[in-house]
């Protein structure tokens, strides 16, 4: 078994809100993150798939299908976007606050079942280059 | 989500001198041993800590833990410790060469007090050239 990685960026807003909460506790948990006009960041995406290499081509996937999948099922709706306004998980009636362990979790999910001949290994978000937050799946 | 087990890492700068020194050997086999990194005057790094936590995502918050805490701790516990000093002088390092090996696991030491998410790994970038991991006491290489 080989893993293979491929990366992508996007660009968004977020804030970070809690509607179940006062303002003021809103305010003391997030920080300067509960700003309601929002803020932004270049997310780079790191997918990692883990598969066998296919005596043929010498693949685990084909990056060309793998960088189209990555664009359609994340970039092109999370790329320029708001994404506590714009993205349907993070809708503030979903209640899942766009941090980055939760857009890890997310795309796991937008990504699962969808990458052919491979199995989906690791889901990395970086929010920055001094943070990142990993997921394995559920249950991992 | 409450069981939505999650991995964060954040990195965490410092700079610090070192010597690489064992009292019980020789001066000549000192220098053999750690060559450059012998000079007895001592050199330094910006080095780069990178730790990472896996816990459940809380529902209400969507983190494993909040950083305004982790940060806090890093700087109170780990950056105020090392940043701008002279690694040989702490008292952890008094009979532990001062190996970026053993920064992790000082590091790592440090890191397990934390008591908000789990520590699975202290990675430390010695030079943009080097770097080193550790999971803990007897824990197999990971990810």
């Amino acid at each position: 078994m080989i893993l293979l990685t491929r990366k992508a960026d996007f660009s968004a807003a977020h804030f970070y809100w809690n509607p179940a909460w006062s303002e003021e506790e809103n305010v003391r948990v997030f920080g300067k993150c509960a700003n309601r006009q929002g803020h932004g960041h270049n997310y780079t995406l790191e997918v990692t798939v883990a598969g066998e290499i296919d005596g043929v081509s010498g693949f685990v996937v084909d990056l060309k299908l793998l960088k189209e999948i990555l664009e359609r099922e994340v970039v092109s709706v999370y790329d320029h976007r708001h994404l506590n306004y714009e993205v349907p998980e993070f809708a503030e009636a979903s209640g899942a606050v766009p941090t980055t362990e939760n857009i890890a979790v997310a795309i796991w999910r937008r990504l699962e079942g969808k990458i052919p001949g491979a199995r989906l290994h690791r889901v990395r978000v970086y929010e920055m280059p001094d943070l990142f937050a990993d997921f394995y799946g559920e249950g991992a | 989500m409450s069981r939505v087990i999650a991995h964060l890492s954040r990195r965490y700068h410092f700079s610090a001198a070192h010597r690489l020194h064992v009292d019980a050997l020789s001066a000549e086999a000192n220098r053999e041993t750690f060559g450059k990194c012998n000079n007895p005057y001592g050199h330094g790094h910006n080095y780069v800590v990178e730790v990472t936590l896996s816990g459940p995502v809380d529902a209400a918050t969507g983190m494993v833990t909040n950083l305004a805490d982790l940060d806090s701790f890093a700087r109170r516990e780990m950056v105020d410790l090392f940043d701008h000093a002279n690694l040989n002088m702490l008292e952890v390092f008094r009979d532990r060469v001062s190996t970026t090996e053993n920064l992790c696991v000082t590091v790592w030491e440090i890191f397990a007090g934390y008591p908000h998410a789990r520590l699975e790994r202290v990675r430390i970038e010695e030079t943009g050239n080097n770097s080193f991991e550790y999971y803990g006491e007897g824990a197999p290489m990971r990810r």
